[in-house]
């Protein structure tokens, strides 16, 4: 029984058939990579996993609880944090308070009324905060404004603001889509450092065989809304179905 | 102090440094000069500073902080308004129940307002609180006649029952006090040719303002405040963080609502009318301006912005011809009347075009509005002294950026 249970989910958009009967079960502490050719339903999927999408059939169990139906902050209070393609940070704040705030939403929940409170007195949110950005080394950049950060700095703070909140499950949409080469390498080496650090699981889409070669443990192969084989790194990379739907080459 | 930093701490004393000897500060020319018309220190101005200062800051922590922009602010003024009249009708003519009234029933009615306002965001939430304002307006002109006073608005009359004090005595309408302080009451201090005026209602007002001021500056400190500054830079990521950002708005829409109310409280406590024009657009449109004015987001900034706006509604407009002509009095004959032509259209019933021109000014080369300027002059005075001080060995290193 893995942590994420997707199953017989299938999704439909007028006439296209995007996602049709899709089984999926990512287990604990592994890093699990949905690739696939564009237009796949990779995205279709990972927005029914997170509540921006309710799938037509089917059922999407975490953690031993269905997500369908449920708000995006209510999936995320569940233990799913999500890292998306460009990353989603608060510009207007400082790196600090960027960080703060996931720390705040896991001890507080979705709402909590503390306006007469100073945020300077929340001593243990501050210094998880300060240990979060220690661990990143960002720490020298904390009051910076956000939004100046450059993008591998802000992808690093994305990250860093989605494993404060210790989720059970980390989910991440085309982390190195759009970078340049050393970029990529550098998210490659940080999700690494991640893995690396805490027992963390990870669902990564992505469309950069690179990436997922690097960091995958498990790999499912989506092509036309439906998975076609999973397997080990080893066993996918010279599967000819594969090579069949990324290349359509004939046999 | 008080749980602030230095920083905010030093602001809250300077506001209350300037809210208290406001009648010394606003009356700086003496009462027989030319530039007397200048001086803003009368009573009802300086009530009306300080009770828009209020509704600035309300308006702030929602539009500042969250960036919904409402424009229907002024429905709650004027909810709290009547609610105020209301109680001095029904009760006594003390200020505190018709205060404490006008903020529960403002919050009450943006409860109702914000609930349904914030399904939606940005132009579409804008449009929606216009058009609860607009409504509220024209219901309170006609259908609601018998709670508003309809076209004549709401006031008192002498066989309103009063059951916490009795009726009327006498003939006369009895005045709003605070626990036997008359709100009218004035103390005159003349010194020289300098008149000062310390009016009962003004403190009142300035007190209330100054706890409305350093309850804004806690909000804006707490993790709350936090919080909605999220909401402001990025809903998508906050709702992916676990947080819900519905409550969140519509908290900060209730107390800046609950603000509002607290001013149109204040405002029929200095004199007990209400009338429903209070609601219309153009009020709502008033606060949007001054916080605009002063720099949203800023602490300080509404209370500026309130205060610039009152200042040229009451003294520039009273400028006319006549005193136009005292001015340009040097001048030849022609050259005066030209002169007088040309500045015209700038002063008395002209007011709004000015206003209007400097909001114009202030948004496009200052967006942090007074704020920013005053940090600008600030930095830039800073620098020069600085300068004079290191000499000319410091001139090589200032041309480096700042900061």
């Amino acid at each position: 029984m893995g942590v994420l249970e997707v199953k017989n989910v299938g999704k439909r958009f007028g006439g296209l058939q995007a996602l049709g009967n899709v089984n999926l079960s990512v287990k604990e502490n592994t890093v699990h990579a949905i690739i696939g050719p564009n237009g796949a339903g990779k995205s279709t999927l990972l927005n029914c996993l997170i509540g921006k999408l309710i799938p037509d059939t089917g059922s999407v169990m975490f953690d031993g609880q269905s997500v369908l139906g449920r708000k995006p902050h209510e999936i995320n209070q569940m233990g799913i944090s999500r890292v998306f393609q460009t990353p989603e940070i608060f510009g207007d704040l400082t790196v600090f308070e960027n960080v703060m705030i996931p720390i705040f939403a896991k001890r507080d929940g979705a709402f909590r009324m503390h306006a007469y409170e100073s945020v300077s007195n929340e001593r243990d949110i501050t210094e998880a905060a300060e240990r979060m950005l220690e661990d990143v080394n960002m720490l020298d950049k904390r009051h910076v404004q956000a939004s100046s950060l450059s993008r591998g700095d802000k992808r690093r703070l994305e990250m860093a603001m989605c494993l404060s909140q210790e989720p059970k499950l980390l989910l991440l949409d085309e982390p190195t889509a759009g970078m340049a080469r050393a970029d990529t390498n550098n998210t490659i080496d940080l999700l690494k450092e991640i893995k690396a650090k805490r027992n963390i699981t990870m669902a990564i889409i992505e469309h950069d065989m690179h990436v997922v070669f690097s960091l995958a443990e498990r790999i499912t192969v989506l092509a036309q809304g439906t998975p076609l084989v999973e397997d080990t790194p080893a066993n996918i990379k010279g599967h000819p179905k594969v090579r069949e739907a990324y290349l359509g080459e004939a046999h | 102090m008080l749980g602030l930093n230095k920083k905010d701490g030093t602001l809250l004393l300077i506001v209350i440094g300037l809210t208290l000897f406001a009648p010394f500060l606003l009356n700086p020319f003496p009462v027989e000069s030319e530039l007397a018309q200048f001086n803003a220190g009368y009573p009802d101005l300086m009530q009306r500073f300080v009770i828009f200062g209020i509704f600035a800051i309300g308006f702030n922590i929602l539009f500042g902080l969250t960036g919904y922009l409402s424009f229907g602010h002024a429905a709650f003024l004027g909810a709290g308004s009547y609610a105020g009249v209301w109680m001095m009708k029904l009760l006594s003519m003390n200020v505190i129940p018709a205060i404490v009234a006008a903020v529960i029933v403002a919050g009450l009615f943006s409860v109702l307002i914000g609930y349904i306002s914030l399904r939606r965001s940005g132009i579409y939430f804008s449009i929606l609180t216009l058009a609860f304002a607009q409504m509220s307006f024209a219901l309170a002109y006609s259908v609601l006649t018998p709670i508003t006073g309809g076209e004549t608005g709401l006031q008192l009359s002498l066989d309103d029952p009063r059951i916490l004090t009795g009726g009327a005595e006498g003939g006369n309408l009895p005045v709003p006090s605070l626990f036997g302080l008359e709100m009218r009451d004035s103390f005159d201090l003349v010194l020289g040719s300098w008149l000062f005026t310390f009016n009962v209602g003004y403190y009142v007002c300035a007190i209330i303002m100054i706890a409305a001021f350093y309850l804004a500056i806690r909000i804006f400190r707490s993790p709350f405040g936090m919080m909605l500054r999220a909401v402001k830079s990025n809903q998508q990521r906050m709702s992916y963080t676990g947080l819900n950002s519905r409550p969140y708005t519509l908290a900060a829409f209730v107390i800046s609502g609950m603000y509002a109310g607290l001013a149109g409280g204040l405002m029929v406590s200095m004199d007990p009318l209400a009338g429903a024009e209070r609601m219309q657009w153009t009020a709502s449109g008033e606060v949007v301006l001054m916080t605009i004015l002063g720099g949203a987001g800023t602490l300080i900034g509404p209370v500026l912005g309130a205060g610039f706006i009152k200042y040229f509604e009451n003294i520039f407009s009273k400028i006319n011809d006549q005193i136009l002509h005292g001015w340009f009095a040097f001048l030849p004959d022609g050259l005066e009347n030209a002169m007088v032509a040309l500045v015209h259209p700038f002063i008395g019933k002209g007011w709004h075009l000015t206003l209007g021109i400097l909001f114009m000014l202030v948004v496009i080369f200052l967006p942090g509005g007074l704020v920013e300027g005053g940090q600008r002059v600030g930095r830039f005075a800073f620098r020069r002294r600085n300068k004079k001080a290191e000499g000319a060995e410091a001139e090589g290193a200032a041309k480096q950026p700042a900061e």
